[in-house]
């Protein structure tokens, strides 16, 4: 017995290659002991702070590991767990700037709605980390744990609105469809270890690439596969399995669901993107139809479904179940272009949506998304109805915003792969959304309302620094996209083993 | 032989007690069914010479979340739920059936199918019958899984924080406190 | 017949869970089903690391209960956040918002 115990190493650890994660968790970790043991009420803006300083140290790590990564190459760490390269280092600086933005806009919102801020800003983070961990995961055992963490992160998140109905029933029904949706994705993981031997994805490439050396019938694999897809359309609410988006997005706080849409949708992306696309890279033909169609689905039903309705947060819920369609327009594609295209409209979404919520937070200050509320802001609030202008006119991909640029690149890789029907319907149905986004501008702009609510609508400093990032880059990126054309195109999976 | 009787009678107890969870009326039925499921996997645990799988399957599985189960439903009271789900609900049912009938049609079809044999060297720790089942765990827990083991505490800290703030009693002036000023 | 006996058990608990989830409006019972679910794939993942002959599975199976209780933790959490303000827990009265 005791012999064992002595031939036992543990495995080497970079560990300068997880700080990002330790300085999330360690973030959420000082915010919930200063909080609690302090003897005296913590301010409110403690954890606010707390929160945007480790996301920012986070991204700032990313960035310099980034560096590491371009000079001498990607590499793996803690027994080929975490690979560190240029996609999982993207997606910790997206996500890092996903939690920045919320954590500023969810200050005021957690102020207003009596939500116990160092809970809401320590799950933030923790949340975050497992988003992170997603992107790096080169297992699936830790790309499923790195998973859960973020989405019971989410489920808490949702269910801390719980002063109004609506926010206990969106936590009840996304916690039940994410539970039911990560037993498909976890059947359809141990029909992948079934047939592989393996859930290194490392070793996983390696087998079904070279065929042979798996478990027969080759069925396995296919239906492993089709489980998967089943389990991250669920997560990036990609139709017909984004039934619960909508209520979960109108029912959340404003500054959650911008989360959801932007934060949790890009984590979902990049685990599909790390299993499905790189790993299971060699059964193409097994999944680049069902994506196709997947996507095809999302677009027509973000696009129509998004006219027909009269709150502003299904809108833009229904609108974010057809940008989850134009990502995987790129996805589908399986090239590195189309890796690239789908990354880079990740990031335009991801801030797009952010400041779309922040908007939405400060418009609907009791929970109320009407339309009509937003009928002659321009006159009350120009600078809000401007902005908002910018993200609704970005979402729709109007030239020279950075969702026109990311619409442009996902159609351009589904040209070259020569997939013209959904190239063409995706261009269809951007036209059609795009009447649901300008219902919103005009009423803004064109329409007057004789309520003057314009005290109410009190823009919280952060929120507003928030709104004018998000902007900016919104804006940067449309009209010179080349810088992050070029930071996308170095973020691609590596999936190498070894130090 | 042997197994072979201790796998029909195992699998029995799992598929009356799987059953019984999805169609007892009465929630508290439906617990006791998901306990005895569990036992039934432990049973195939122990036959498949995972001993301290077994271990965990019936302390933490049937000892523990079970145990949360039949404390939320005590707590909530067991005659709301008998008066709930009735009526309006068969097209529900049917539907809910067919799926599960053509999803176990597919996964029958193709479980049979699985060829057993091992085509593949075990990549990571192979299980070596000399050694203790745990000791085998241990060393593939904390190497080549030590990270999700570590990453697992992130999660029950997150589930812990969650747990807490969803089920304690509102108190207005802790929350003045805490988000009324800066 | 060695493995497919496990595998067989392990799709029928599978669809069983899957059933439930979808027919049952009890949040209780749906989450009671998930657990099935998860089960089902607890024997999958022991039966296809049997066939490997390689212990992950039966690590992987491990987080899965882990993560299994810190989901039922919250589960369970919701459900009383709910009950305690609405004295129903049957989620087809969850109607306050359409569809």
């Amino acid at each position: 017995m005791f012999a064992q115990l002595t031939q036992f190493e543990s495995p080497p650890v970079d560990f300068f290659s997880l700080t990002p994660l330790f300085i999330l968790v360690g973030g959420a970790v000082v915010i919930m002991l200063v909080t609690s043991l302090s003897p005296r009420p913590i301010p409110g803006w403690f954890s606010t702070a707390v929160s945007v300083a480790a996301s920012a140290g986070a991204a700032v790590v990313a960035m310099v590991l980034w560096n590491d990564v371009r000079e001498s190459g990607p590499y793996s760490t803690v027994s080929d767990a975490i690979g560190i390269d240029g996609f999982s280092l993207f997606f910790t600086v997206l996500v890092s700037l996903g939690v920045i933005a919320t954590a500023l806009v969810g200050d005021a919102y957690v102020r207003r709605e009596h939500i116990a801020a160092p809970e809401f800003h320590a799950l933030l983070l923790t949340a975050a980390t497992g988003a992170i961990v997603m992107a790096s995961a080169n297992d699936l055992v830790v790309m499923f744990i790195g998973l859960e963490s973020l989405s019971i992160g989410l489920y808490i998140l949702a269910a801390m609105q719980f002063r109004r109905p609506h926010g206990r029933e969106a936590a009840m029904k996304y916690f039940v469809l994410g539970a039911f949706s990560s037993a498909f994705l976890l059947y359809g993981i141990a029909l992948v270890y079934g047939t592989t031997g393996s859930t290194s994805l490392i070793v996983i490439r390696e087998r079904t690439s070279s065929l042979g050396a798996m478990v027969s019938p080759s069925e396995l694999l296919i239906v492993g596969i089709a489980l998967l897809l089943v389990g991250f359309a669920f997560k990036v609410a990609a139709a017909p399995f984004h039934f619960w988006a909508p209520d979960v997005y109108e029912g959340s706080g404003s500054p959650v669901s911008g989360f959801m849409a932007s934060v949790a949708k890009a984590a979902a992306f990049a685990g599909l993107l790390r299993v499905v696309v790189v790993a299971l890279g060699a059964n193409e033909g097994d999944w680049a139809v069902p994506l196709a169609v997947l996507s095809a689905i999302s677009i027509i039903v973000g696009a129509v479904m998004a006219i027909t309705q009269n709150d502003v947060k299904r809108m833009l819920a229904f609108s974010s179940v057809g940008h989850a369609g134009y990502i995987l327009v790129g996805v589908q594609a399986a090239t590195a272009e189309g890796m690239s295209s789908a990354l880079f409209y990740l990031f335009a979404y991801t801030f797009m949506v952010i400041g779309s919520f922040a908007v939405v937070s400060v418009i609907g200050w009791d929970n109320g998304h009407p339309i009509e509320r937003y009928e002659g802001l321009a006159k009350r609030r120009p600078w809000l109805a401007g902005a908002f202008t910018v993200f609704l006119l970005a979402q729709a991909g109007v030239p020279m915003t950075a969702g026109f640029v990311a619409k442009f690149l996902v159609i351009k890789s589904a040209v070259a792969e020569e997939i013209y029907w959904l190239a063409i319907l995706a261009m269809v149905a951007s036209v059609i959304t795009a009447f649901m986004y300008l219902r919103i501008v005009m009423a803004m702009w064109a329409r007057d309302a004789d309520v003057d609510d314009a005290p109410r609508l009190a823009v919280a400093p952060a929120t507003a620094f928030v709104v004018a990032a998000a902007v900016a880059i919104t804006l940067v990126y449309g009209i010179i996209p080349d810088s992050l054309i070029e930071f996308t195109r170095d973020a691609v999976p590596a999936l190498v083993a070894g130090n | 032989m042997i197994d072979l009787i201790v796998f029909l009678v195992a699998a029995a107890i799992c598929l009356v007690g799987a059953v019984g969870v999805v169609v007892a009326r009465n929630p508290v039925h439906s617990a006791l069914m998901l306990v005895m499921t569990l036992f039934g996997i432990a049973v195939h645990f122990v036959a498949q010479e995972a001993h301290f799988l077994a271990a965990v399957q019936v302390i933490v599985y049937a000892g523990a979340i079970v145990v949360m189960f039949l404390f939320v439903i005590m707590l909530l009271g067991v005659d709301v739920h008998t008066k709930l789900d009735l009526g309006g609900l068969k097209g529900q049912r049917v539907a809910a059936a067919a799926f599960g009938v053509v999803g176990l049609g597919v996964l029958v079809f193709l479980m049979t199918r699985v060829e057993d044999g091992i085509t593949s060297q075990p990549a990571g720790t192979p299980i070596d019958p000399n050694t203790p089942d745990i000791n085998q765990l241990a060393h593939s827990l904390f190497d080549q899984y030590v990270f999700a083991f570590e990453l697992t505490s992130v999660l029950l800290i997150i589930a812990v924080i969650g747990a807490v703030i969803l089920s304690r009693k509102p108190r207005p002036e802790l929350e003045e406190s805490q988000g009324g000023e800066s | 017949m060695l493995v497919n006996q496990f595998l067989l058990l392990g799709a029928f608990l599978f669809c069983t869970g899957v059933y439930g989830v979808l027919a049952r409006r009890n949040a209780v019972m749906v989450l009671m089903s998930i657990e099935l679910m998860l089960n089902a794939v607890n024997i999958n993942l022991l039966t296809f690391g049997y066939l490997h002959n390689a212990v992950s599975g039966q690590v992987f199976a491990l987080f899965i209960i882990a993560v299994a209780a810190a989901e039922v933790a919250v589960g369970l959490a919701i459900i009383l956040l709910i009950y305690r303000n609405r004295a129903s827990i049957n989620v087809d009265e969850l109607d306050l918002m359409r569809g």
